[in-house]
């Protein structure tokens, strides 16, 4: 583990070495997002990625305003094929598809993002507190993210989720528990190097307290590390939530969710004769991870600098 | 370098130890008693009672965890709850179809994925690299479940060329090329998730060792570029493209959890569903714990590897 942490290319997906010397004057930092920003501004596929994410956030967050329909009450025939009156068709209890996968958005979206702020904030400062303070602190705050990484990630969120009692605030709060040691690993390696430049040693002797050091001093030289993997953790969320609730053992119906409308294409007639009822679902939970996956990579060059 | 992995042994215990006490919780702190699932309603009070006292439920947490991990020292995995069969029975069974499947996965993603990484890289920002990173976004964002039912209508319902899930024919005995038929969709499935998830690390990796100065050297002074990816470029890439393998070696032990369940494949990962269905805490810890212990072990091997590819790399 040691050796692997040292290795600044372990990951690309966010560890990339990233430079931390153009950010460290804590006075440029807001010229220095800026210079982020304009390089993301650059990236097309980027770009139109975050527009059409803000279109799922906002058809989330208008959902009863757009949805045609309510989604959990029988609005028409059960199992009708897509016509002019529900454009998406309907389901085994006649409810309109179309104002289920929209108002699906609001889990995925609260489910993602809910569990990726849990797991920021622990993974945040456990990692600055390991990397700063060194010594027994840091060990056992190793040894610690060394045990959660062990376990098989996806195996033990199913079993503490269907074991507490599946529901959108479980699926939420365990993969924002689980969520945090790759995180927390990267941030202490670059609070271990940014240690090392003077300026830190500089706020100490000028008398600065230690939490002013942490969290005023170097957390904003960590905060583009956070947000590239930030990023991919929504995306990795959206999927995840998606597949607990697929195997029935994430969010449970009545509740909508994109993962739950497809459980029902594992019966054979509902796959050959309705794909109405599984395709679409299929289709927006793909597109969805794609842009947030397609931000996050162009979040990550932006970061490093990298001209397209 | 001995040295080095008798200290890695030595930390593997400690770790090991808090992975079983972890395990144990994770599986004996949740709400819901196994009991529930198997006793009936017309049970008297002191009949489930009975039933707990047999399961060892009614101990302290602490005395059961103590009979738990002695008893798996002694290579004892004790009995599932649901159907009173030896844990160890139940895993032989489904750890045969597990193996088969994720390795053939592995090697056929691998197989793909390396040299496509290799080419993208570099011709970077080509068309062909555009297609490659666009094929491996994909991968990455597309639902197992979504891809697997896809592959289902398409080429069992529609097509009706392949069958839609199990190992092989039910009441004859189709052979090889049936068990290989029936091996094809979850392959698929499996194989472009490890695959999309290998060239992207494979790409970055050999982008960043095509800017080094060293193969600027050689290819300055003539070398094929087949030469040159031989002898110059490829031992330095392998680092990350290690640390992959070690991410997926574990998943062969503990298999794929929705690929079999869509495939009705009886392998750990469907096992795993069914036994959360019945709460069967002796299968469940099981397989957590050697499932963890495989990502363990993996962790070291990456780590010896590390160090007999790239010699630069000290172990203290």
């Amino acid at each position: 583990m040691e050796i692997s942490s040292k290795l600044k290319f372990a990951n690309p997906a966010n560890n990339h070495g990233y430079e931390v010397v153009e950010s460290i004057n804590a006075n440029k930092e807001g010229s220095y997002f800026k210079t982020i920003a304009r390089r993301f501004a650059k990236n097309k596929v980027a770009m139109i990625s975050l527009v059409l994410f803000i279109f799922l956030i906002l058809a989330a967050v208008l959902a009863p305003v757009i949805s045609p329909y309510p989604p959990n009450k029988t609005v028409g025939n059960f199992e009708a094929a897509p016509d002019s009156e529900f454009h998406l068709g309907t389901d085994e209890i006649g409810r309109d598809v179309l104002s289920r996968l929209i108002y699906g958005a609001r889990v995925s979206l609260i489910v993602s993002m809910g569990s990726v702020a849990i797991y920021v904030i622990i993974g945040t400062t456990l990692g600055l507190i390991s990397g700063y303070f060194g010594g027994i602190t840091d060990a056992t705050i190793m040894r610690i993210t060394e045990v959660f990484m062990s376990y098989p990630y996806f195996m033990v969120i199913l079993v503490l989720v269907s074991l507490i009692g599946p529901s959108i605030w479980t699926v939420t709060f365990v993969l924002g528990f689980l969520g945090w040691p790759p995180l927390c690993r990267l941030i202490r390696g670059q609070v271990l190097y940014i240690k090392t430049i003077d300026f830190i040693s500089a706020a100490k002797a000028t008398g600065y307290s230690t939490s002013s050091i942490l969290f005023k001093q170097i957390l904003p030289n960590v905060l583009s590390i956070i947000l590239v993997n930030a990023t991919f953790g929504i995306a990795n969320a959206i999927l995840t939530e998606a597949s607990l609730s697929f195997l029935g053992m994430g969010v449970r119906p009545p509740a909508a969710s994109w993962g739950n409308m497809l459980s029902n294409a594992q019966s054979l007639t509902v796959l050959s004769m309705q794909p109405w009822r599984w395709v679409p679902a299929g289709i927006i939970i793909l597109v969805a991870v794609l842009v947030v996956n397609f931000i996050g990579d162009g979040l990550r060059d932006a970061v490093e600098g990298e001209t397209k | 370098m001995k040295k080095y992995i008798i200290k890695r042994l030595l930390i593997f215990i400690p770790v090991l130890f808090m992975i079983s006490i972890g395990a144990f919780l994770i599986v004996n702190l949740a709400p819901g008693n196994p009991v529930d699932m198997y006793v009936s309603p017309d049970m008297t009070v002191e009949q489930i009672e009975a039933t707990k006292e047999a399961l060892g439920l009614n101990d302290p947490l602490i005395v059961q965890y103590a009979k738990w991990v002695t008893n798996i020292m002694r290579g004892n995995l004790g009995f599932s709850f649901s159907s009173r069969i030896p844990v160890s029975t139940i895993l032989s069974q489904r750890v045969g179809p597990t193996l088969l499947l994720m390795s053939i996965s592995l090697v056929v993603a691998y197989a793909l994925a390396i040299p496509l990484g290799i080419l993208s890289a570099k011709k970077q920002n080509s068309i062909v690299d555009y297609i490659v990173t666009g094929l491996s976004f994909t991968g990455i964002s597309l639902p197992s479940f979504f891809l697997g039912l896809g592959l289902i209508y398409v080429f069992a319902v529609q097509l009706k060329c392949l069958p839609t899930g199990g190992t092989k024919l039910l009441g004859v005995d189709g052979g090889f090329s049936d068990q290989l038929r029936h091996l094809i969709l979850p392959v698929i499935v499996l194989a472009s998730q490890f695959a999309a998830n290998m060239i992207r690390y494979a790409r970055s990796s050999m982008i960043e060792v095509y800017n080094e100065n060293y193969i600027r050297t050689a290819t300055a002074k003539g070398l094929k570029p087949m030469q040159i990816l031989k002898n110059h470029g490829v031992r330095n890439a392998l680092i990350p493209i290690i640390t992959v393998i070690g991410a997926d070696i574990p998943k062969i032990v503990g298999g794929a959890i929705v690929t079999e369940q869509i495939f009705q494949w009886p392998g750990i990962g469907s096992l795993m569903v069914s036994s959360i269905n019945s709460r069967d805490y002796p299968v469940l810890m099981a397989i957590t714990m050697i499932s963890a212990v495989a990502v363990l072990i993996a962790n070291i091997l990456v780590d010896i590897m590390y160090a007999v590819v790239d010699p630069r790399i000290k172990f203290s």
